[in-house]
């Protein structure tokens, strides 16, 4: 068998020869034996002169090989000599694959132009961003000119993976949502016999806040995630390159359906939300002896409709900035197994990040509206 | 034992080899012999099941009857150490690389080594330069995967499989999607690492050009068959197989 008649693995041992240092290596040079001898090798043959005897060596691999040529660059001067034909021919093909240029060795940017580079991309991030709002915008207005154009079944599609199929999730986390804040602002009312006040608090922070931006942040996760992996995906399989070159115009396909989706089911998320949020606080201000009516009564005497209607119009706006968003992340997706990763990433957390600054610009523009 | 028998000592020896996926049989009944610094060659049409019969030669898809052994161990009841060993002494070139995109050529090539062996960071780098070089990538170590050319990616999918200087290298289609000037390039790195390395290789494939250039031996499975329908040196089989699909395949006439 041939296993019984391996030869033993490498070893070397030293000693002088009219004056030069002679490393004689024998036994079989494979990856392993190559490894355990490097650094004494490499050490011994970096000490000067040294002659590297290979006569007597059974088996050379390519990593063995390696370690013989860097033990031969070690010092000046340096020789292998003995090289059987076979040990030879692999001897001669790792020299002539390291002796091969070396790639150059790129010049790193200064941090000083690093920064440069840092602003230059991010202006052009901006410019493209700008571009995307702009052709989405034309497509849009051009749609409305052409009905016949637009894609209602992309539309439907698209309306129940966000809308209908989010509903439960919605539902749960709208209820939690009102327990909790219900229970909690119940706690300091209490200590000033105000818990009466509870549904005033909890209703109009569910309306006018926690409703859209909860529903927005179901909506980045869920959706906004999924647009972008969805056409990262197509654009790095040329599926995106494919439609414009068939003369389809991938905005009004593949885009506008979308966005628009997102900002049909946000409203719709948004009132669910705040409508099973209230619930929540009902069901906790009947335990702690609050009957329904009264709860009702609060609401109604203290909520109105220009905080339901001023949520739901900043759902919707935040329903387009995620679809869009997402949208742009998955068309814009580069080369490589981690881009639609990338995308997905960036879809979420430029969603989010996105409906709260908005959410900071609606705060702004009701209290000059008086809203 | 004379010098001949160990020239044709086999290295890899499938017995009776049937692969199905459930009722629909691939091919059965499959035997054959590698010898040791052989090329040897699995063609056939697509679908017949080239690339399962080299994945179960590999141990990722169990054989629905018959047993392969490799360097005398048996491919699908090796476990623990021995499986280990085993899946040392292997290398695999993928079909599209698969190398990890994360990371450089270099990177890629150094991973089996990192995990495999004791060698220092610094040595590790200068054996994977190594490997790289033997299959004239040395310029585009630093590069990711996605940053250079179908046909390098399937040269550092071989550096990758040679990091470990296995004694057997299987190539999954290394011609596939490759224009015959990078193609026949391939099949000269091919023959020279067997001739240098003495490495036996196991390349599935369809290019006839590839075929009958790298060669020693060949099994060619057919689909309606199911199973082997030709054995021996690819050019004899053009020149004298009398079978009308090997005929056919040979002559790229329509069947």
């Amino acid at each position: 068998m041939a296993a019984d008649e391996a030869p033993p693995p490498g070893a070397f041992d030293t000693h002088d020869e009219a004056g030069a240092t002679v490393l004689a290596l024998s036994g079989r040079l494979d990856t392993e034996a190559a490894a355990a001898l490097w650094p004494r090798l490499v050490a011994a043959a970096a000490k000067g002169p040294a002659v590297l005897d290979i006569a007597r060596l059974d088996a050379l691999d390519t990593t063995g090989a390696t370690l013989l040529l860097t033990a031969e660059a070690a010092a000046a001067g340096n020789a292998i000599r003995g090289a059987t034909p076979a040990v030879a021919s692999v001897l001669d093909r790792v020299r002539a694959a390291l002796a091969a240029p070396r790639p150059k060795p790129e010049r790193g940017l200064s941090p000083v132009a690093r920064i440069g580079q840092a602003v230059w991309h991010g202006g052009l991030a901006a410019r493209d961003g700008v571009a995307f709002l702009g052709e989405l915008t034309v497509t849009a207005v051009r749609t409305l000119l052409n009905p016949a154009r637009f894609r209602l079944r992309e539309l439907l599609r698209h309306l129940d993976e966000a809308g209908t199929r989010a509903f439960p999730l919605t539902i749960l986390l709208g209820f939690l949502l009102g327990v909790i804040l219900a229970f909690q602002s119940a706690i300091p009312l209490r200590r000033f016999g105000a818990e009466i006040f509870v549904p005033n608090l909890v209703g109009i922070s569910l309306l006018r806040e926690l409703g859209p931006l909860m529903a927005g942040v179901i909506l980045a996760g869920r959706t906004g995630s999924a647009y972008a992996a969805e056409l990262g995906t197509m654009s790095v399989n040329e599926e995106v390159a494919a439609l414009r070159v068939m003369g389809i115009d991938p905005m009004a396909l593949l885009v506008l359906p979308r966005v628009l989706a997102g900002m049909l089911v946000m409203p719709v998320l948004s009132l669910l939300l705040t409508l099973a949020g209230l619930a929540g606080m009902t069901m906790i201000m009947g335990l702690l002896g609050f009957p329904l009516n009264t709860v009702l009564q609060q609401l109604s005497s203290w909520l109105q409709l220009s905080d339901l209607l001023g949520g739901l119009a900043k759902a919707a706006v935040f329903g387009l900035a995620i679809g869009a968003i997402g949208c742009r992340a998955g068309l814009g997706a580069g080369r490589g197994p981690r881009a639609v990763g990338d995308a997905a990433t960036a879809a979420v957390v430029g969603g989010i990040v996105a409906i709260i600054l908005l959410d900071g610009v609606f705060a702004v523009a009701y209290e000059r509206l008086g809203l | 034992m004379t010098d001949a028998t160990a020239l044709s000592e086999p290295v890899i020896r499938a017995e009776h080899l049937t692969a199905a996926f459930g009722p629909h049989v691939l091919f059965r009944d499959v035997s054959f012999e590698v010898r040791r610094g052989e090329v040897f060659v699995i063609l056939g049409g697509s679908g017949c099941g080239k690339s399962t019969l080299l994945k179960l030669m590999i141990g990722l898809v169990p054989p629905a009857a018959g047993r392969v052994s490799i360097l005398g161990t048996d491919v699908w009841s090796a476990e623990g150490a021995d499986q280990l060993a085993l899946l040392r002494r292997i290398g695999v070139m993928w079909q599209q690389g698969a190398l990890f995109g994360s990371q450089t050529l270099l990177e890629n090539v150094e991973m089996p080594l990192a995990e495999h062996t004791r060698l220092s960071p610094a040595a590790r780098a200068e054996v994977a330069r190594a490997k790289l070089g033997l299959v004239g990538l040395s310029e585009a170590a630093g590069r990711l995967p996605s940053e250079v050319s179908g046909g390098m990616l399937k040269r550092a999918g071989i550096a990758r499989a040679l990091a470990l200087d296995p004694p057997i290298l299987f190539l999954d289609e290394p011609s596939a999607g490759l224009d015959p000037i990078t193609s026949a390039g391939l099949d000269a790195l091919i023959q020279d690492l067997a001739r240098s390395l003495g490495t036996t290789f196991v390349v599935v494939t369809h290019e006839l050009a590839s075929i009958l250039a790298i060669g020693d031996r060949c099994i060619m499975l057919d689909r309606d068959a199911q199973g082997v329908i030709a054995e021996g040196d690819p050019r004899r089989l053009r020149d004298e197989s009398t079978h009308p699909t090997v005929r056919a395949f040979f002559r790229r006439e329509a069947a």
